[in-house]
């Protein structure tokens, strides 16, 4: 279970993330939803103690993560932010055995090898595994840098954006992969996420922020309503039943 | 085999696909230039002013064997010592800093190195050799860090940008230590560590270099996290690499080759800047496979810009780093040019 407990961040007088008290249940898919600069990153980058909080701490599993050692936590949580920019020049497949790197530094046993493997071939990334990364569209890009966070093999996968620059077809099957990772394996994913109807068709539950506060949080049939939507976008969004899911109408 | 098959859409460069074992490093390149290597070593130990040859050596000519020992043999030892020391330390500087072009001869480390000896000589007097490298290491780390400090509070958009600072920076250090020289009467003894030759190495005076190599080896120790290092902050951390104190152990190993090789054989401008350009260039950046070959590059490089110096105006010398420097300064315009080309 991740506790999140007064976590609070300012930068300068702006308070980005504002006395968040939060729990995120082991196992499942989360979603986080809220406009622009609601604090959603900056909530996901403390949890993955990629930046310290002014206040308050973070648990994943009982561990501190501004005290826990980060070796340690790197085989339990790994985290991909929205923006990436690597200007390495690693191949697709060394990149992706990096991610084995906390489990094995750099000494990689031939169940790294078929891990390394498996992610690859399920990105699609095979014919490229021997391209350097800046031969790669900004699409093959993100399924490479998925890929190696999912080779880290960790209970709890934290991603910003997980969705960025994939085509629909990649979008889709990535957002099945995270729910198989739950449903298959009991990892606990958790998400930021723009497009609502992803956070709708394939996660459990959805927290909704705003100006840097938790307002609302729920299962996902609950948090995909008009009345929720509205104040957390402060749009009117029709929902409709459609195929077995909630899907949310605002595009015109 | 290597196919030019289509045309990226962002860049119009050409996205090379083809053979899966391009960039690889096999064992029979290794090889290959681990044998060219070994003659062409061998070879330089018989060129020389001295006629020193296999023939005289067999035959136990006293002179030619005391030319081999005190000088042709040290001379190559640190040919090689310090070739692969600044390529690593280049390789390594890139990866911590996350830029191509920063390297120890284009962040003020050298040039604090010398610094560093120059305070020395002044205090401690010129035979203390340790006192001298210790002093080096520190100043070669203060004025390293400093300009990273300064980098850091600098956003540049364009890579290019970091080294020139690096380098006015640098030019500000030596013309402290110019000042000082000249105050103290030492502007030849200066020239003797800014100028990289390695005319003066003798049995006795290079052996500091076996540190620089042993720290080179320490390196290879930590190639994968530097890798990692070089992937930046976040995702170093998202491995569980602690990012701060890589950054730091780099450069501890770049400061301690630099004031090595500064206080022993003098400065070797652009080896650590070329050298891994070039290696990264055809190899990629993962440091676990591509460290043994720029130091292998590296000595080589030393080794033909050495033996270049000897043979140009025999049996007169010019020094290694004229050499290495009209190389390096053509090499590094290149691949300046090739940069912008690639990114414009």
């Amino acid at each position: 279970m991740i506790q999140i407990d007064h976590v609070t961040k300012r930068y300068g007088e702006t308070t980005v993330v504002d006395d968040v008290c939060l729990s995120i249940p082991k196992g499942g898919v989360t979603s986080i939803i809220g406009a622009n600069g609601a604090g959603k990153s900056t909530l996901l980058s403390i949890v993955s103690r990629l930046l310290p909080s002014d206040s308050g701490s973070v648990t994943v599993d009982g561990l501190d993560v501004a005290t826990t050692p980060s070796g340690k936590l790197a085989r339990r949580l790994a985290v991909l932010r929205q923006e990436n920019h690597m200007s390495v020049r690693l191949t697709v497949r060394e990149l992706v055995a990096f991610g084995r790197f906390p489990h094995s530094g750099g000494r990689l046993t031939s169940h790294d090898l078929d891990l390394v493997d498996e992610a690859i071939g399920y990105f699609e990334l095979t014919d490229l595994a021997d391209r350097h990364l800046d031969q790669l569209s900004g699409g093959q890009r993100q399924r490479a840098y998925v890929a190696m966070v999912l080779c880290q093999d960790t209970d709890y996968v934290l991603l910003d954006e997980p969705l960025n620059n994939l085509d629909m077809r990649h979008s889709v099957q990535m957002m099945r992969r995270l729910r198989r990772m739950a449903d298959e394996f009991a990892k606990t994913v958790v998400l930021v996420v723009h497009d609502i109807n992803f956070a709708s068709c394939h996660s459990d539950t959805i927290v909704a922020m705003k100006n840097g506060k938790v307002i609302a949080q729920g299962d996902t049939a609950a948090m995909m309503s008009p009345d929720v939507l509205r104040e957390v976008y402060d749009l009117d969004i029709d929902v409709h039943d459609l195929s077995g899911h909630r899907i949310g109408v605002y595009f015109s | 085999m290597e196919s030019v098959e289509c045309t990226d859409s962002t860049g119009g460069r050409p996205v090379r696909g083809g053979s899966p074992d391009r960039g690889r490093v096999r064992l029979w390149h290794i090889v290959t230039g681990g044998v060219l290597l070994v003659l062409s070593a061998f070879g330089s130990l018989f060129v020389g002013v001295a006629e020193v040859t296999p023939w005289g050596l067999l035959h136990a000519d006293s002179a030619a064997v005391l030319v081999f020992l005190e000088s042709r043999v040290p001379r190559l030892l640190a040919i090689l010592l310090a070739g692969m020391g600044m390529s690593v330390a280049g390789l390594v500087m890139m990866h911590i800093t996350r830029n191509r072009f920063v390297s120890p001869s284009t962040a003020g480390t050298t040039e604090s190195a010398s610094l560093g000896v120059l305070v020395a000589t002044l205090f401690a007097g010129s035979e203390a050799v340790f006192v001298k490298m210790g002093v080096a290491v520190v100043f070669a780390l203060a004025g390293t860090f400093l300009f990273l400090v300064i980098l850091r509070r600098l956003t540049f958009s364009d890579m290019i940008l970091a080294p020139l600072v690096g380098i006015m920076f640098g030019a500000v250090i030596g013309s402290v230590t110019t000042f000082f020289a000249y105050r103290a009467d030492l502007l030849q003894t200066l020239a003797t560590w800014t100028s990289g030759d390695f005319s003066g190495v003798l049995r006795g005076r290079y052996e500091l270099l076996w540190l620089a190599g042993a720290v080179t080896l320490l390196g290879y120790l930590y190639a994968d996290r530097f890798t990692v290092a070089g992937m930046g902050r976040s995702f170093s951390i998202n491995l569980g690499v602690a990012y701060d104190r890589i950054v730091n152990t780099g450069l501890v190993l770049v400061a301690v080759i630099t004031a090595v090789v500064v206080v022993t054989v003098g400065d070797i401008p652009f080896l650590g800047l070329i050298v891994p350009n070039l290696v990264t260039i055809v190899l990629g950046d993962n440091l676990r496979r591509i460290l043994p070959v720029t130091a292998l590059t590296g000595a080589f490089f030393v080794l033909i810009c050495d033996v270049i110096g000897r043979l140009i105006r025999f049996p007169y010398e010019i020094p290694v780093a004229t050499v290495v420097g009209v190389v390096g300064a053509g090499v590094f315009l290149a691949l300046v040019l090739r940069n912008r080309n690639r990114t414009a």
